[in-house]
């Protein structure tokens, strides 16, 4: 009687005391004993996790990608003097920092003026190096002006003011100004009917100042929406609004890529997750003779499963890491391949992928043991 | 005895082929529906890319200068040459008439309206029916200008409803329901545009009314064209006229914008038609980043389901070790074992494969519908290729693990030690 308290109160000590040093030390040797069946377990989960963590990585940064490809189209919003009215001075300025930093504002100044044979065309005064940063990969400018009195030259206007690349007069109130004809501009719309100087030449001539800013901001429609309020703000008495032809359609393709990406990120990623299910699986069935033995050695169901839980969150949880760093780097050499600016790396999909590669771990690892634990060690240990 | 084995297999280890079957299935599955979206996608963002707008102009050949500052036109209105209305019709007559998605005739027209002068009525289509031949079609600005917005309601094209731009309109307090005197007569002002444009400071009123004002019925100033076109190269560039027969035709053939301008010119008489710049350049670009993401995106799932695919396949071999050593325990040499087992690979790839692909397919669909509205089409011709590419895959999965399972000492599996 004595004896049996005595055994039964050292079992319910052991029974308490923590197991850590041995939990440990199973876990390490599983590894390292069955090196092969654990690298490629490993393996397939690096590899679902570096795809995982691209096609999450991209799916984020895609958008701002091809938010830059679509600021070609130029201009995006724009400030225009109310009827009859000017600009006030200074404006340009203001409009420049409220546009923030990946921002081009450009002003335009029109006027009438005539040519020495008495036809009409239209003179626009800008700041031509913004122009060439705005509109670049539309205006189809054989040489850009660069000196004071050099005029591009639209290529319908050109039938008026003359074609042979001699310098020639145009006149707006009785003042008179001679200009050489650097280069050519063509875009099919409005710009080809006119000839475009600098500013500085234009004002000098005319006095007319600018009525019109074109301004190309960057960012998401909340953002420029933000500068589009801000402007109005700062401009009162003048009118700022969106190009809408630009922001709506920008809005529309966006909208339908992301979704389609979202779709492909989804798909992949299931498919990342069946790989390395079914890898797992094997990995685990295969340690159904530890399992039983462990069993047999008396050891209770929950803690064989939270052992073998254990064993597949590591090995998710490393699988993810190595599969995170690995993804990152793809999905920057993508963003180098296609859109020739590197892709940043979005650390904020790292618990993501964390997670989910600890998920799938333990779902396949849970599965097949909650199955063994019905059957008998015995049976395991025979070998059927 | 061969096919006894084979078939027995399958019998009684349903539950090991229903796992690497299904995934089989998923890899197929999402592989097809990738390549189906990936090849489609160009041509889907090439008509999303239509609400940009007109990315051609056709202008009468003889034209002059246009003298316009913010939409206001100082040229006098005697001059300038006109195209004729009753041709623009052949524009679907032509050889790429299937992917022209609209068209819009402009006609600006000096006005006064009641007290302010210096008004331009422009003249165009807003969701007008042509016919050509058999065909009737519904083109004008509510296809050519998808932002245009209207407060009230659009004005029919028979019609002499007008709309006011918005700028307009608050400047001389008017809101729809309510006249206008354009010209000496009073109209109907049927709606109130905003278009972010030059437009939000004219009238826009149905072609035919401005004909008549201007006193030039059949008069079309300039035609906006929206096309789909192919993104331009090297050899879009070039000068049809210097190039040999064949080139030519393959030119022809090609929708760049530059052969659709060339065409709407041979169309319509006495035309000058070119791309819009703005909108035809830059969708080149838009389309090839889109498209170059696509394909790095199919590759990635392409390796993502040969991936999974060889994992369950690898591992339901491992999983017969002992099968395979009491087959050779019974006098089954290795290529016996290896071919038993790639058979019934390529059994399971092909059914599997075919059902995945089925699943594929419908996926596509699904996607096409939802996110573009519009169908996304498999080519038959892809189920071979694919099925052959299962097979492959599945055989390369099982490999591997085919050579380790034979190696096994059957010994082992009689003793029961797998």
């Amino acid at each position: 009687m004595i004896v049996h308290n005595m055994i039964s109160r050292v079992a319910q000590r052991r029974a308490a005391a923590p197991h850590t040093s041995m939990f440990f030390r199973m876990m390490v040797r599983a590894a390292v004993l069955r090196r092969g069946r654990a690298i490629s377990a490993l393996l397939a989960m690096i590899v679902a996790a570096a795809v995982a963590t691209a096609m999450l990585n991209l799916y984020v940064d895609v958008q701002a990608k091809l938010r830059r490809e679509f600021r070609r189209y130029g201009a995006n919003v724009v400030v225009l003097a109310k009827a009859g009215r000017a600009l006030p001075g200074g404006a340009l300025a203001r409009i420049r920092s409220a546009s923030g930093s990946g921002g081009i504002a450009v002003p335009f100044a029109y006027a009438v003026a005539r040519t020495s044979d008495g036809h009409s065309v239209v003179v626009a005064g800008t700041d031509l190096e913004q122009v060439q940063k705005l509109n670049g990969s539309w205006w189809a400018v054989s040489a850009w002006p660069k000196a004071s009195h050099d005029a591009l030259v639209g290529n319908r206007a050109a039938g008026v003011v003359g074609t042979s690349g001699q310098p020639f007069e145009l006149s707006f109130q009785g003042r008179t100004v001679r200009l050489n004809p650097v280069g050519t501009l063509r875009t099919g719309a409005a710009e080809d009917s006119r000839v475009y100087i600098s500013l500085a030449d234009f004002t000098e001539w005319t006095g007319v100042p600018y009525s019109t800013v074109e301004i190309s901001a960057a960012g998401s429609t909340e953002e420029i929406q933000a500068v589009i309020d801000r402007l109005g703000q700062l401009l009162p008495a003048a009118d700022v609004h969106p190009i809408r032809q630009v922001t709506e359609a920008e809005a529309n393709v966006l909208g339908k890529m992301r979704s389609t990406l979202l779709v492909a990120a989804i798909l992949i990623i299931l498919t990342a997750a069946v790989c390395v299910l079914s890898t797992l699986t094997g990995w685990v069935s295969d340690r159904r003779r530890d399992f039983a033995l462990m069993k047999a050695l008396g050891a209770s169901g929950r803690m064989l499963q939270g052992f073998f839980a254990a064993e597949a969150a590591a090995l998710g949880a490393i699988g993810a890491m190595f599969g995170f760093a690995v993804g990152v780097g793809a999905a920057v050499w993508i963003g180098r391949a296609n859109f020739h600016t590197p892709v940043t790396p979005r650390f904020s999909v790292l618990p993501a992928v964390l997670l989910g590669g600890i998920a799938i771990a333990l779902i396949a690892a849970i599965l097949p043991i909650s199955l063994l634990r019905r059957v008998q060690p015995a049976t395991i240990l025979r070998g059927e | 005895m061969f096919l006894r084995l084979l078939y027995e297999s399958f019998r009684r280890q349903k539950r090991r082929k229903l796992l690497a079957g299904v995934a089989i299935m998923l890899g197929v599955g999402v592989a097809t529906a990738m390549i189906a979206v990936a090849t489609d996608i160009g041509d889907k963002i090439s008509r999303e890319l239509r609400t940009y707008g007109a990315n051609l102009i056709v202008t009468p050949q003889e034209d002059s200068l246009d003298v316009e500052i913010g939409g206001v036109n100082l040229k006098p209105p005697s001059d300038g040459a006109y195209l004729s209305e009753a041709d623009l019709p052949k524009i679907k007559g032509m050889f790429w008439r299937n992917n022209i998605v609209g068209f819009s005739p402009m006609l600006p027209v000096p006005v006064t309206a009641g007290t302010q002068q210096n008004l331009t009525l422009v003249g165009t289509y807003f969701a007008r029916h042509v016919l050509f031949g058999p065909q009737d079609f519904v083109t004008g600005v509510r296809t050519t200008h998808p932002w245009w917005k209207v407060q009230g309601e659009w004005p029919d094209d028979n019609s002499s409803d007008v709309l006011l731009g918005d700028r307009l309109a608050a400047r001389l307090g008017r809101t729809p329901g309510q006249e206008i005197e354009i010209a000496g007569q009073l109209r109907r002002i049927a709606g109130v545009v905003s278009t972010g444009g030059v437009e939000d400071d004219q009238i826009v009123a149905p072609l035919p009314l401005a004909q008549q004002i201007l006193g030039k019925p059949g008069a079309v100033r300039r035609v906006y064209v929206s096309a789909v076109t192919k993104p331009e190269d090297a050899f879009a560039r070039r000068d049809p006229r210097s190039m040999s027969p064949e080139m030519y035709d393959r030119w022809y053939c090609s929708p760049y914008a530059q052969s659709i301008a060339f065409q709407l010119q041979e169309a319509i008489p006495h035309s000058h038609a070119e791309q819009i710049r703005q909108v035809a350049q830059n969708e080149g670009t838009v389309l090839s980043r889109i498209q170059g993401l696509m394909l790095l995106i199919t590759l990635a799932s392409l390796l993502a389901s040969a991936l999974a695919v060889s994992a369950s396949m690898a591992t339901a071999v491992i999983e017969r070790r002992s099968e395979v050593g009491l087959m050779k325990a019974l006098g089954a040499g290795n290529l016996a074992v290896a071919v038993l087992f790639f058979a019934e690979a390529t059994l399971l790839a092909l059914f599997a494969g075919a059902v995945g692909f089925t699943g594929g397919a419908l996926l596509a669909r699904q996607i096409g519908q939802s996110i573009f509205d519009s169908q996304i089409t498999i080519q038959p011709v892809l189920l071979p290729v694919i099925l052959t590419v299962a097979v492959l895959v599945t055989f390369a999965g099982s490999a591997a693990a085919i050579r380790r399972a034979v190696k096994f000492d059957p010994v082992y599996a009689l003793r029961g030690d797998a």
